[in-house]
């Protein structure tokens, strides 16, 4: 910061853009820009239009980077809109493509994402469609054509107030979402109303995807302790359901609990529980 | 000083040297402590405390809504009384900064609010609000195009400048100016003054705030490791 006669360039030009592969799995702030791994080239130690002759060939991929939620493309670099990790996958099939670039940041509210599967509450059944509320800036439409086996004459039966798990199949920022509870082929693979009695709970979006990733533990030893039904809804809402109330309770306080226990302190507590 | 070398290389008329303090007062955040809104903050600084509440992007009544972008509204109630004048005016300031920020593109026909109660004032309030106001928006995910934060500068009579200055320290002062900068190349996204000061003395007031606004940009950023590195 010790420079004389005007301000130092470090801290107007704020700050310079950084290599993504330097900064993956921290903390960045939004506002910062990111280089591709295409423009390090161009702008490596030669400085201004010298390119360092390469004997050999660069190895990393060429090929098109996907741009994930928390980043933006501005011009041909990458700016961060959310606060949070900066994650990386690279591509499965062989390396077409550059890979996924996303940040992994805390949320609670939902916006939806077509494809995403999501728990909503139906509140009003106008004519041909249930408009359900899934957490978002608006309630989704469902046809009552989109469940399995639903003709004109055999309509499902779907009250106010019932729970649904079905999917997205139009949501973006433009118009209103629609979701169905039917999978392309027609078949309803766990989706449509859920049953009855049980407790739906709300936590945050990041729980859930930790909850959801394959390599979870919390879910089997969960599953050991009492026998359950769980639906996870990409919106943040968990429909749980065990053989006594006091149960379905307990398991609700442990997934709510959870996001901010360690492993070792949840270990403890399952065989306490376990125990009684 | 970096403000100091500036008035000379730029006017080298100025015979008396400013010397700006800049001491900042003890700055403190916590993020997430509110339940019901998506994100929340408390930020203070010194004494003056101010505690942010952000629900969005959520619904919209119809009248409100603008077909290409987010609503956002900012509500500012004082420690006691009603919402008068001067919190309907500090919450347009809040709201023109929060608007150049945010990317409300991104969400069309929704509405972002931000929620700022006072908690407690010992001077520079405005900026304190735009702190926390930042930081919930942060703490609630809302799409940003770069982090922005509020510095208060007063000018005393002599021409002294202070930073982050107290109740008592604004009442004597000569010109109270509250800028707010972003933190992508420290531009002036608002800024509201109040008294008396020459050009030079603005743009005096300008680098010292260019300045402060480092230390408040470093304080976000640990503050935003720390917590995501319990996770």
């Amino acid at each position: 910061m010790a420079e004389a006669g005007g301000v130092t360039t470090e801290s107007l030009a704020g700050d310079r853009a950084r290599a993504a592969r330097t900064m993956l799995d921290q903390v960045v702030l939004p506002g910062e820009e990111l280089l591709l791994p295409e423009q390090e080239d161009a702008e490596g130690p030669g400085g201004a239009g010298e390119r360092p002759l390469r004997l050999n060939a660069g190895t990393r991929s060429r090929g098109r980077v996907v741009c994930g939620p928390g980043l933006r493309r501005s011009g041909d670099r990458l700016l961060v809109t959310k606060c949070g990790r900066l994650r990386h996958k690279e591509p499965g099939g062989g390396g077409s493509g550059g890979g996924v670039y996303w940040v992994d940041s805390q949320q609670k509210r939902y916006v939806p994402v077509k494809g995403d599967h999501v728990i909503g509450i139906v509140t009003a059944k106008s004519g041909d469609i249930f408009k359900v509320d899934v957490g978002g800036s608006e309630p989704a439409s469902l046809s009552y054509l989109a469940f399995e086996g639903a003709t004109k004459r055999n309509r499902p039966n779907v009250q106010v107030g019932d729970l649904i798990y079905g999917q997205f199949v139009v949501a973006n920022k433009d118009m209103e979402p629609e979701m169905v509870c039917i999978d392309s082929c027609g078949r309803a693979s766990g989706m449509g109303v859920i049953g009855q009695d049980g407790l739906l709970f709300k936590v945050t979006l990041g729980l859930i995807r930790k909850l959801l990733a394959p390599d979870c533990e919390i879910l089997q030893e969960v599953g050991k302790l009492y026998p359950l039904e769980i639906v996870f809804g990409m919106n943040g809402r968990i429909w749980v359901k065990a053989k006594t109330i006091q149960q379905t309770l307990i398991l609700a306080n442990i997934l709510e609990a959870c996001e901010h226990m360690t492993a070792d302190q949840r270990k403890q507590i399952f065989s306490r529980l376990a125990e009684s | 000083m970096q403000a100091d070398a500036k008035i000379r290389t730029e006017s080298g008329t100025e015979s008396r040297p400013r010397v700006p303090s800049c001491s900042l007062r003890h700055f403190a955040c916590e993020q997430n402590l509110l339940s019901r809104p998506d994100g929340s903050a408390s930020f203070l600084q010194g004494d003056t405390s101010v505690l942010a509440g952000v629900y969005g992007p959520a619904e919209v009544k119809v009248s409100k809504e603008i077909f290409n972008k987010a609503t956002l509204e900012v509500i500012l109630r004082p420690k006691i009384g009603l919402p008068g004048v001067a919190e309907k005016s500090r919450e347009r300031l809040i709201r023109n900064t929060c608007e150049a920020v945010v990317l409300g593109t991104l969400h069309p026909r929704t509405s972002i609010t931000v929620v700022l109660q006072v908690v407690s004032d010992a001077g520079s309030l405005l900026a304190c609000c735009l702190n926390a106001a930042c930081m919930a928006l942060v703490d609630a995910g809302v799409p940003m195009r770069a982090l922005f934060c509020g510095v208060t500068c007063a000018l005393n009579a002599d021409g002294t400048l202070v930073l982050d200055p107290t109740a008592k320290q604004e009442k004597e002062a000569r010109a109270v100016l509250t800028l707010a900068l972003d933190s992508v190349e420290r531009k002036l996204l608002m800024s509201t003054t109040k008294g008396l000061y020459s050009d030079a003395e603005l743009q005096q007031c300008l680098a010292a705030a260019q300045a402060a606004s480092q230390h408040v940009f470093r304080f976000y950023r640990e503050s935003l490791q720390r917590r995501y590195s319990k996770s």
